[in-house]
């Protein structure tokens, strides 16, 4: 392998260029922003919906979306405010509902960015290869760690921006449905900000510094999904019980597990960067 | 291994320059062009600064101008060798094309020269740099033509070009991608989406593509599949325009046909390994060493008529005269002091001649002779007299038997 300095002008090029090629793709921004609306718009709006509907309901229902609070740790349960600014005491329902809000839908500040970035760093390398792309790429002047790198950015960013998008829709919806009932805006909160803004993105550039070198190294795209999905899984899992735990515990241990997750991914990433092999990019089994 | 090189001027530079300016001037493919064809004016600056010289690497003998040295390079995947005792040298500014069927290891070659592809023994240098640790220098020196066109289907032609000049550290908004896509014809199609080309059109974007950074070494591999005869010809004369420019190119193919009158360079390949190389003209002369005449006749030549003509060492009778009215043969004869004396026995004999013409080698009987393949049914009068009443062991067309 050669050992030129990083141009970092040339993996911006490999990334525009991916990224010019995704707009261009119908086929695959279409669903993933349906799988966004889904998550980040028509699932909170039903749920968060169903239950102000049920605070609202007379009988025992209030009473029985408010049990929802017990499940939450105590430190928890005293976040969630209990008396509006007027003095009025806030309904069991509007607390549960600002619980859901800011707590449990965590899960979807991963799912979202996860699955579309896993989408675009799967092919990364090996679609190249099938389409014949990777002839000219590994022709090219361009080295091994900058067309990794480029790459790699290629696909971060579409996940982490339509979780900002999304993220930026839910807390307007959240604001709109939960915040009458507990006094006004309220989210995001500080923690859900230090985990869109540090936390998430190193967990998507953790996974997808694996995704694409796992591109690199298959046979054919479909194998490449089908490891990075296995690869996803566990990260997001993983992801969910970080930013609940964040959550739960407050600031400091959002921005350990975030510094964590950083280091993890950096590390990643160069490794990724050396290891991928040129001739990766041809339609050759060197090792057959 | 005996390899052969071309280098030196053997016209001046000013008429060199005059008679290329001249060429670049037939304007793109499928336009109209002027007096001198590409084709015709190529070959003309190519002959004005190229000669055949002969060097041996065995005796150690390195050509001083040489752009790409491959030594005894070998290449497998697992236990299956692609590449064996590759060895190869090319000058600057010739047209050298790797001829040989499939895989024959032409592509793996040509990855091999880019560093694309480590060798797994041999030792590699393009102008001077060994690919492997020195790759940045080597491949923004080269431009590819790969066998697929390697193009980005959902972009339109000028992203691809802007994609690659800014690979290539050409600024996009700057880069000369008109006036590349005008020379090859593809200049109106450049905003359409790539997808939407036909065949030949993507070849023409992939070749404006190679020479938009004006690379000194352009390879080939196999620029002309899949297109159609006129499509073929026209990137065919674009190739030679380009050794017209300085360029030095190498092209792979196992079309015998698109290779012959523009190799100044050829080197046959079987098996990953190299069958033969050197200039055609030297080839020519190695396994077509005797002078050869074709006579052609009204009627089929009976059997006496071919029996102990003077000077004739092998026959063979042409596979043409379906219907008997009229024939060919070619003789092989000793030297071309027979021709006449042979001539003159044929129609002593009753051959009604209508033409003799020399016989002039493609590089097809080359490439079979040099591989050893017997074709057609060379009669060697000298080992078998009677041959001419009965046609026997047919030989190759080096004169060995097959």
């Amino acid at each position: 392998m050669s050992t030129s300095k990083f141009n970092i002008g040339r993996a911006r090029t490999v990334c525009r260029t991916d990224l010019r090629q995704l707009t261009q793709a119908k086929d695959f921004w279409v669903p993933m922003a349906v799988m966004g609306l889904i998550f980040y718009v028509v699932l909170p709006f039903l749920l968060l919906g169903s239950l102000s509907a049920l605070g609202n309901a007379a009988g025992g229902s209030a009473s029985k979306v408010g049990q929802v609070l017990q499940v939450l740790p105590q430190a928890t349960r005293e976040a969630i405010p209990d008396k509006l600014p007027s003095g009025k005491t806030v309904t069991d329902s509007a607390r549960a509902s600002y619980a859901l809000a800011v707590y449990l839908f965590a899960s979807l500040a991963v799912v979202v960015p996860i699955t579309v970035g896993n989408a675009v760093a799967a092919s990364a390398i090996v679609g190249e290869r099938e389409r014949g792309t990777g002839e000219f790429l590994a022709h090219s002047p361009a080295h091994e760690s900058e067309i990794y790198a480029g790459k790699l950015v290629a696909s971060f960013l579409p996940g982490y921006l339509s979780t900002l998008v999304g993220f930026g829709c839910y807390a307007i919806l959240v604001n709109v449905i939960v915040g009458p009932q507990v006094g006004g805006w309220f989210f995001p909160t500080r923690t859900w900000w230090v985990l869109m803004l540090w936390v998430i993105p190193a967990f998507i550039a953790l996974t997808l510094s694996v995704v694409v070198r796992v591109s690199g190294r298959v046979s054919s795209t479909t194998a490449a999904h089908q490891i990075s999905g296995l690869v996803s899984i566990p990260a997001v899992v993983v992801s969910y019980g970080l930013s609940s735990q964040g959550l739960a515990k407050g600031i400091g241990v959002t921005v350990l597990a975030g510094a964590f997750l950083w280091f993890c991914a950096a590390v990643s990433l160069a490794q990724g960067m050396r290891r991928l092999r040129r001739w990766r990019l041809l339609g050759v089994a060197i090792d057959a | 291994m005996s390899s052969v090189d071309v280098s030196g001027l053997s016209f001046t530079r000013s008429l060199r320059a005059g008679l290329c300016a001249l060429s670049r001037r037939t304007g793109p493919v499928g336009q109209p062009g002027i007096k001198l064809t590409d084709q015709a004016s190529a070959q003309i600056c190519r002959w004005s600064s190229v000669t055949p010289v002969v060097s041996d690497h065995s005796t150690g003998t390195q050509p001083s101008d040489a752009v790409l040295v491959l030594d005894s390079v070998s290449r497998s995947f697992g236990s299956r060798p692609a590449l064996t005792d590759l060895s190869l040298s090319v000058p600057r500014g010739s047209i050298s094309v790797l001829l040989g069927p499939n895989g024959a290891g032409k592509t793996t070659a040509i990855r091999i020269i880019t560093g694309a592809l480590p060798p797994t023994s041999g030792k590699v240098r393009v102008f001077g740099h060994d690919p492997a640790t020195d790759g940045e220098s080597v491949r923004s020196r080269c431009g590819v033509v790969s066998a697929k066109p390697a193009l980005y289907e959902r972009l339109s032609g000028r992203d691809n070009m802007e994609y690659s000049a800014a690979l290539y550290g050409l600024n996009p908004r700057t880069a000369p991608i008109d006036a590349a896509a005008r020379r090859f014809g593809i200049l109106p199609a450049l905003a359409d989406k790539v997808g939407g080309y036909s065949t030949g059109m993507k070849t023409r974007l992939a070749l404006a593509r190679a020479v938009l950074h004006n690379p000194d070494l352009l390879l080939l591999d196999e620029p002309t599949s899949g297109l159609d005869p006129e499509s073929s010809v026209a990137v065919l004369d674009l190739v030679r325009s380009l050794a017209c420019d300085g360029k030095t190119v190498v092209m792979c193919t196992h079309l015998l046909l698109e290779a012959e009158g523009l190799a100044d360079h050829v080197v046959v390949m079987h098996d990953g390994t190299t069958v033969v190389g050197g200039a055609p003209d030297d080839l020519v002369h190695r396994f077509f060493p005797r002078s050869e005449v074709v006579v052609e006749t009204l009627a089929q030549l009976r059997a006496e008529q071919l029996a102990s003509l003077p000077g004739v060492v092998q026959f063979e009778r042409g596979t043409d005269a379906t219907d008997g009215t009229d024939a060919t043969v070619r003789f092989e004869v000793e030297s071309p002091a027979h021709i006449p004396a042979l001539v003159a026995e044929l129609v002593k004999r009753g051959a009604a001649v209508t033409a003799v013409s020399p016989f002039r080698p493609t590089l097809e009987d080359l490439y079979f002779a040099s591989r050893g393949v017997a074709r057609g049914q060379m009669i060697d009068v000298r080992t078998t007299p009677a041959a001419s009443a009965n046609p026997g062991t047919p030989t190759n067309q080096s004169g060995a038997a097959a």
